[in-house]
């Protein structure tokens, strides 16, 4: 068991800053989320701590000891990659056995390991067969087996389930948090879908250029955005930003709801809001329009669960409302999280 | 008016068929001509009256005899034998790890680098063997198998380099990557993961620097003059043609001989030996 830290870590390519000065620390056990957009540094963030990429300055911790030193063997953490990297040319047994083998696991113990770790992940019928033979699902099964075997001290996950179909996503994902938590290994896991990111994290650090903008729990970063591109980034559909004077008003779509919705005493905010295109979604209808006066002409996003069932038609005007509390400001010129300004 | 269907499938079976039988029949005819050529009586060769397809009259022993008896054949298809087996592993030991470096370690120059090695491999035999030969003088290798051992690495490398480039760049850097992180170094991983899913690539440089090596004839013919160092491409043609009197027979049975092991090497691998050649082709 450790934790991972990294103190202002960098990483350029040539001009490029990919990482750019990232301090992060891991708590004993958690699975921490790097989330961010394609491009934002997040594996690149990874493979450092890795020890595959050579950071070009700060410094990386495992276990309190400083690892920038040292070559990936040598770090006590397991990797899945996203294309989960299990050796063609070897059965599934020779792959979950292969990281016993180089590390001089006596002959005798290698079996049972393999045996123990294919149990986890119910893939014992599979050992003889090859990579090829298997289907997506049972590949990722084989990586996580590969992983485990070891018993490291800290897991990376590089986005392990964007290659799984849908359907399959969302119960491999099931697996792997309460996999992680019998295991209680600290993980670092890597993706880009946040919806992945919300359900499997403890905390979530909202990755941009190359920087954390935020790290907290899902809840924290997604109630209390730091900046608006922490509040754009997560949600779906994003929450609606709407410029004025000196500062960005933003709430979210499912917030935003016909002023009739809201008690009497509820203290809220009304905005008359003008559809112009409704997109029904069997669970949800997804109103899209502009915001009249006295805001400025902004277009926003109102999410309406089943339960609303107000009639609403294109081209018409509503009065619409947010709650007073759910309303965020941030800074016009940085874009970060301010106080409440009047309305 | 459109065939019916079975009648179609017919036509197009016996199309693909006639393609099929003409390039087997293409590829098929030097092998059966220096075949019956081998066994044929000189009388039956030199007679135009008769078939040349077919023995008009009792095949004979006699070629191989001459072949066998009265030139160094023997000892040549040693020397070409000898030759190629420490070429290839010349080959092997430099190409596999410069291709790797090519495809890995040198960023963005890895392709110019690489395609400016493939280039050397252009330049002909025939520009060099000048210079090659002043080398190989003053070495003092000339009269030697070790001169061939030492020049035909310069053309086996620069391609084997090349293909090898291909080849690495087609696998996945993940799988390095899980292995340095599972306990190996770069090497380890190398050796370990490397090698062997690249045995198809490995294998398309066995045979393709054993192919070069047995038809190389420039460098042979300067290099050497002494009979019992001579390799098959050049021995048989300077002793089974005397003047322009050509002893077809033996000469066939030289040939056959030498080109038999190729062709079975080439048959058993062909498959892999045309991934080889097209990996990296289409990325």
């Amino acid at each position: 068991m450790a934790t991972v830290e990294t103190r202002d870590i960098r990483k350029h390519f040539g001009d490029v800053r990919a990482v750019d000065g990232v301090d992060l620390s891991t708590q004993e056990g958690e699975l921490l989320v790097l989330l961010g957009p394609s491009g934002c540094g997040k594996t690149t963030l990874l493979r450092m701590i890795a020890g595959l990429e050579k950071p070009t300055g700060g410094q990386i911790l495992i276990g309190g000891q400083v690892v920038n030193e040292l070559p990936p063997r040598d770090r006590k953490i397991a990797m899945v990659f996203q294309s989960y990297a299990l050796y063609p040319h070897m059965t599934v047994f020779n792959n979950i056995a292969f990281p016993l083998k180089a590390q001089g696991v006596p002959k005798e113990a290698i079996p049972q390991k393999v045996e123990w770790a294919a149990s986890l992940f119910g893939i014992e019928r599979l050992v003889h067969r090859k990579p090829r033979e298997l289907s997506g699902g049972e590949r990722q099964r084989v990586a996580l087996a590969r992983a485990l075997v070891r018993e490291p001290a800290v897991f990376l996950f590089d986005e392990p389930l964007s290659n799984l179909d849908a359907k399959l996503r969302a119960s491999a994902r099931d697996e792997l948090k309460q996999f992680q938590r019998r295991i209680g290994t600290t993980s670092i896991y890597v993706t880009h879908d946040q919806v992945e990111a919300m359900g499997l994290g403890d905390r979530i650090a909202v990755m941009q250029l190359g920087k954390v903008r935020q790290i907290g729990t899902a809840q924290d970063v997604y109630d209390e955005p730091a900046d608006t591109f922490v509040g754009a980034f997560l949600g779906s559909p994003p929450m609606n930003l709407v410029e004025r004077d000196d500062h960005i008003l933003g709430f979210r779509p499912e917030q935003f709801f016909p002023r009739e919705a809201f008690g009497h005493a509820d203290r809220v905010v009304t905005l008359p809001f003008r559809v112009t295109r409704v997109e029904y979604l069997g669970a949800d209808r997804l109103l899209y329009g502009i915001l009249g006066s006295p805001f400025p002409e902004a277009k926003v996003v109102a999410k309406l669960p089943w339960t609303i069932t107000a009639p609403v038609e294109p081209g018409e005007r509503y009065s619409f409302a947010v709650h007073e509390k759910e309303l965020k400001f941030f800074d016009k010129a940085t874009g970060l999280r301010t106080g409440p300004r009047p309305i | 008016m459109a065939l019916p269907n079975a009648l179609r499938r017919v036509r197009g079976g016996a199309v693909h068929f006639g393609i099929v039988a003409m390039f087997t029949v293409f590829a098929a005819f030097p092998f059966y001509w220096m075949l019956i050529t081998t066994f044929k009586r000189t009388s039956d060769l030199m007679n135009r009256g008769n078939n040349p397809f077919v023995y008009n009259e009792p095949p004979t022993l006699e070629h191989l005899k001459v072949l066998f008896f009265e030139t160094m054949y023997g000892r040549w298809l040693w020397n070409t034998a000898l030759v190629g087996a420490v070429v290839v592993a010349i080959t092997l030991l430099l190409a596999i790890p410069a291709g790797y470096a090519l495809a890995r370690l040198t960023g963005r120059w890895g392709e110019q680098l690489g395609i400016g090695i493939f280039l050397t491999y252009l330049i002909p035999p025939t520009l060099l063997f000048i210079p090659m030969s002043r080398v190989i003088a003053d070495l003092g290798l000339q009269d030697s198998i070790w001169s061939l051992v030492l020049v035909y690495p310069s053309f086996t490398i620069p391609f084997c380099t090349w293909l090898m480039m291909g080849f690495f760049k087609a696998i996945p850097r993940d799988l390095e990557e899980a292995a340095m992180i599972d306990g190996h170094s770069r090497f380890g991983a190398f050796v370990k993961i490397v090698i062997p899913i690249s045995m198809a690539g490995i294998l398309t440089v066995v045979i393709f620097t054993l192919t070069l090596v047995m038809q190389e004839f420039v460098y042979a013919l300067t290099f050497i003059s002494a009979v019992s160092q001579m390799t098959v491409s050049v021995g048989v043609p300077t002793f089974l043609v005397h003047g322009d009197v050509y002893f077809w027979g033996s000469l066939m049975a030289g040939s056959f001989i030498a080109s038999v092991p190729i062709a079975i090497l080439y048959n058993f691998f062909v498959d892999r030996f045309i991934a080889g050649f097209t990996v990296g082709a289409i990325k």
